[in-house]
């Protein structure tokens, strides 16, 4: 329980603490408490383990009365790997946003941005209330917004701007949808919603929730904002972007879908949902293809890599009955959500010290940089082998179980998609792998740290450890799953 | 000790393969050791193994990955033919690459990834499992590619895009073959052959035709062969690998397993997929022969050769009678030791003479004796003169045609024969009867480059030559016929 308290208020009193500090004293303490959070997370991932979901009731009152704060496995893993994401992240960034490097006002900035948002993930995470959850998730907005505003260009601007656009519209929805479950129940509670009457306003109230945390995630055709604010923003800053951000409000969906109102999901509303996704899945494949930047191919590969989460609704969800496939699929859904996590942040982090070595990240400037940093090219390839999928990485785990359930459920045109899209993924990836092996480097690198150089390529080693390691992670996300998900495989 | 057999032989290239990416550049000597000492501790533990096994052992490793996703490692009779022939061919084509390269560049890398693609082999030759031999499959996909762009010029980084882009499709479609198959019937295992009731019969053609597709593309069958000529701008030793042992072989192997492991001859059969795979192979052979005579590369024409040849290997699995079997089975080791041959002789020739066309071996003959003599027997071993390996792969298949019920392969076979003979006796006719070009240099003065493929050219004349002798490649692939397969 302790360990609960840490990873949510740490990250919120160092943010603060933080502004306070002299500019010598900021980073030592960032990283100082980025390690006891990686530490509280991990904590808190053993007593899952051993003892079931962890509960808080804040103040001692119980909902409907007070709030209440639960991590059950999937929250505890999530937890676990934005440690350490961020961990890395703050490593990497102390090499990157030095303020010679990037001006005061990014040096500075960062930090408290960067734990802000940390405490706003761990805060949704971890929050059973539908008005909680809301506070969460525009605190991380604003949060992403600055982020990407960071650099203060014009074009970092407009792409903030059309971002906040979005997630000020999907807070709005979501918001509405909140205010219509209470009137008609007197609860936001997850649990107690669980177990109401149903009234006529609650598809209205779903669907408007859903619309919403649909635009925050980024699905086709909510995406439009995505690639220019996470590859304008700063690396270390475009990793947490790709890699977290989505997750959050993508979790709440789950949590309405399958724990809140799980009898409200109809079919054509599943299919609806898994649709956009392999769209996202084929579209954000084909647009990353196209990209002559590499980190606009990165971002467009979230667009897609996000898709693949969606097809969890028509596969794990509906009214609970029994569907022998469904484990499978919200497994795999959860794994596809937590090895593109360490991937697509791996990958950031390296786009970063290749922008940092050659002030470029086009392609074509890209040639040859294997040789001068041959760690930062490998990283990328491991990455790169989790997101197109392939064995023995976290992403082919991910696909199988969601294959297998596809054809488990008839449903094969899902698996189609998962297939075609890791070949799409090979496609768009090989572009960059290809002109960083390419002989003849055109431009000369700068030096790079080799701890920084050891970042991404820790992150990337993890997410194909994910896959060899499969059975651990596959048994934590099993505690406390949601009912409709709990039947067989 | 028994348990964890299969683990230790994966080990022997997987532990040489991740210490040697740590390994400074100039440091030939530990690397060299670590390369060697594990092709050498693997080959002790493959011939410990061939033994008892053919006593009646067999070895078994199950590593648990996650619920459905189970690695299992076992040794069977005809996982040891497969795992024999890449652990001798591994060994000697290591010596030769350390010959090879010398000290050019980026040699950690180089042999970092060539443990790794050893590793992938030897992992899809002990796979158990339909899933097992998925995971190997594709690493052997990531491991060949780094090889096979290892120069980084223009032509290699094409080569291996060109691999990857057919690869990686292939791959797609056998996950989709396996997961198709697997939803119906729960995991495939080898030695457990899955119960095909569940599926209709059009959605198992469908399933065996993906299959096919999948490891097809490895097997370089027409119209999925493209990559194969393609991936010649690759080192010397990575071709020789890729030709004789690694992916065309995994491709081949794993029509082998598909058909008499995953589906069962009677299946394939009764389902009527096996005759229009055997045409296919057929239409491969030929067309692969014909595509080599008009190479004035060597190898190049040794690079189509390879199409047509692997497909011996694909029509007598096809063909699912006994004694086409042991005719395919054998020719899979057979290929190996006289395409391994030819390419260590098309490098020596390359490496030693600067000589690449078909027009430069004039005479050569004379300069590199040794090399040209192992390339005579390569080469007359292909066209199947008797006594050597060809022959002896050909008469099997001839032989499991007519009992097959398909005596249009013996006319196959003679059209082969006679475009092999067509393509190969003019390289033996210049080595040996016309005189070398004025500006002609040479010679054989690396005799580690040239010892290996004396090794491997004797072995192809020993196992034609000694093919009525029980541990012969033939009595290896009887074996494997009548005892795991046999009426």
């Amino acid at each position: 329980m302790s360990a609960l308290v840490i990873v949510l208020t740490l990250p919120l009193m160092t943010a603060l603490t933080v502004l306070l500090l002299p500019a010598r004293a900021r980073v030592p303490v960032v990283l100082a408490s980025s390690a006891l959070i990686v530490l509280a997370a991990g904590a808190l991932v053993l007593a899952v383990w051993h003892g079931g979901p962890v509960t808080l009731a804040v103040g001692g009152w119980a909902p409907p009365l007070g709030i209440a704060l639960r991590a059950d496995g999937l929250a505890a893993a999530l937890i676990m790997m934005s440690a350490l994401v961020m961990g890395a992240v703050a490593l990497a960034a102390q090499f990157e946003l030095t303020p010679d490097r990037v001006g005061v006002r990014m040096g500075f900035g960062f930090w408290p941005l960067m734990l802000l948002l940390w405490g706003a993930l761990n805060a949704v995470y971890l929050s059973r209330d539908l008005f909680n959850l809301y506070v969460g998730i525009e605190l991380l907005s604003l949060a992403a917004v600055a982020l990407v505003a960071l650099s203060g260009s014009a074009q970092a601007l407009a792409a903030a701007l059309r971002y906040m656009i979005f997630a000020l519209a999907g807070s709005l929805l979501y918001l509405a949808g909140v205010v219509l479950a209470y009137g008609a129940h007197g609860t936001l509670d997850i649990g107690l919603l669980a177990v109401r009457v149903p009234a006529h306003t609650d598809a209205l109230a779903l669907a408007l929730m859903t619309a919403g945390l649909l635009a925050k995630t980024a699905l086709f055709p909510f995406h439009v904002w995505l690639p220019p604010a996470h590859a304008g923003a700063p690396a270390p800053a475009s990793a947490l972007l790709s890699a977290l951000v989505p997750k959050a409000s993508f979790l709440i969906l789950i949590r309405l879908w399958f724990e809140a109102m799980p009898d409200l999901a109809s079919g054509a509303a599943l299919l609806v949902l898994a649709a956009l996704g392999a769209i996202a899945v084929i579209w954000g494949g084909v647009l990353a293809l196209v990209q002559k930047r590499l980190k606009l191919i990165i971002a467009y590969s979230t667009v897609a890599q996000l898709g693949y989460l969606f097809f969890i609704f028509p596969l794990a969800g509906g009214d609970g009955s029994a569907q022998p496939w469904a484990a499978g699929a919200w497994t795999g859904a959860m794994f596809q959500a937590l090895s593109h996590g360490l991937a697509k942040a791996a990958m950031f982090l390296t786009a970063g010290i290749y922008i940092a070595a050659i002030g470029s990240d086009r392609l074509g400037d890209l040639r040859g940089l294997a040789r001068s940093l041959p760690m930062t090219g490998f990283a990328f390839a491991l990455a790169a082998i989790t997101l197109m999928g392939l064995p023995p990485s976290g992403g082919f785990t991910a696909k199988y179980l969601l294959m297998t359930s596809a054809f488990a459920a008839g449903q094969w045109p899902w698996a189609l998609v998962l297939a075609g899209g890791g070949v799409l993924a090979a496609a768009y990836l090989y572009r960059p792998i290809a002109a960083l092996f390419a002989q003849g480097a055109r431009t000369p690198a700068r030096p790079i740290p080799r701890v920084w150089q050891a970042v991404p390529l820790v992150l990337a080693a993890l997410s194909i450890l994910l896959g060899l390691l499969s059975a651990i992670p596959f048994d934590l996300l099993q505690i406390g799953r949601p009912a409709p998900a709990q039947e067989g495989l | 000790m028994t348990a964890a057999l299969p683990v230790l032989v994966l080990l022997t290239s997987l532990i040489p393969a991740g210490v040697t990416f740590f390994l400074a550049q100039d440091s030939h000597g530990l690397r060299n050791t670590l390369n060697l000492g594990g092709a050498v501790l693997k080959l002790g533990l493959i011939v410990w193994m061939l033994f008892a096994v053919a006593g009646g052992a067999s070895y078994e490793t199950t590593l648990p990955l996650a619920p459905g996703l189970v690695m299992l490692l076992r040794v069977d009779a005809l996982a040891l033919l497969f795992i024999s022939l890449s652990a001798t061919l591994w060994f000697l084509t290591t010596i030769y690459a350390i010959a090879y390269f010398g000290a050019k560049p980026e040699l950690s890398r180089f042999f970092g990834f060539f443990s790794l693609c050893v590793a992938a082999t030897t992992g899809l030759a002990l796979s158990g499992s339909l899933i097992s031999f998925f995971i190997f499959f594709e690493l052997l996909t990531l491991s060949t590619w780094p090889l096979v762009a290892h120069k980084q010029d223009k032509p290699s980084l094409s080569a291996a895009r060109v691999y990857l882009a057919y690869a990686l499709p292939g791959s797609a479609a056998l996950l989709w073959a396996i997961i198709w198959l697997e939803s119906a019937t729960g995991p495939v295992l080898f030695t457990d052959p899955p119960d095909l009731s569940a599926l209709d019969p059009y959605a198992l053609r469908t399933i065996f035709a993906l299959f096919i597709i999948g490891v097809g593309v490895k097997a370089a069958l027409v119209p999925l062969h493209g990559w194969l000529p393609a991936a010649m701008a690759a080192p010397a030793p990575v071709s020789a690998l890729l030709h004789a042992v690694a992916v065309v072989k995994a491709g081949a192997f794993g029509v082998v397993r598909i058909i008499y492991d995953v589906f069962g001859a009677a299946n394939v059969i009764a389902l009527g997929v096996g005759v229009p795979l055997a045409a296919l192979a057929s239409v491969t052979i030929i067309w692969g022969s014909v595509r080599a005579l008009q190479q004035d590369e060597i190898k190049k024409r040794l690079a189509y050769s390879t199409v047509s040849q692997v497909s011996y290997i694909v029509l007598g699995a096809a063909l699912a009678s006994p004694l086409a079997m042991i005719g395919g089975l054998v020719h899979l080791i057979h290929q190996g030791l006289m395409k391994i041959t030819l390419f260590f002789c098309a490098g020596i020739y390359d490496e030693r003479a600067g000589v690449k066309k078909i027009t430069g071996l004039n005479g050569m003959g004379q300069r590199l004796p040794w090399t040209s003599v192992c390339f005579s027997l390569g080469a007359m071993g292909m066209i199947g003169l008797p006594p050597l390996a060809g022959f002896v792969s050909k008469f099997y298949l001839g032989l499991g045609g007519l009992q097959a019920g398909a005596p249009w392969v013996l006319g196959v076979l003679a059209a082969s024969t006679l475009l092999n003979a067509a393509y190969f006796l003019p390289l033996l006719y210049r080595l040996w009867f016309l005189p070398a070009a004025p500006d002609a240099t040479g010679n054989e003065r690396a005799p580690a480059l040239v010892i290996p493929a004396v090794v491997t050219a004797a072995a192809a004349v020993g196992v034609g030559l000694l093919a009525a002798s029980p541990i012969s490649p033939l009595g290896w692939a009887t074996l494997i016929v009548t005892r795991e397969y046999g009426p």
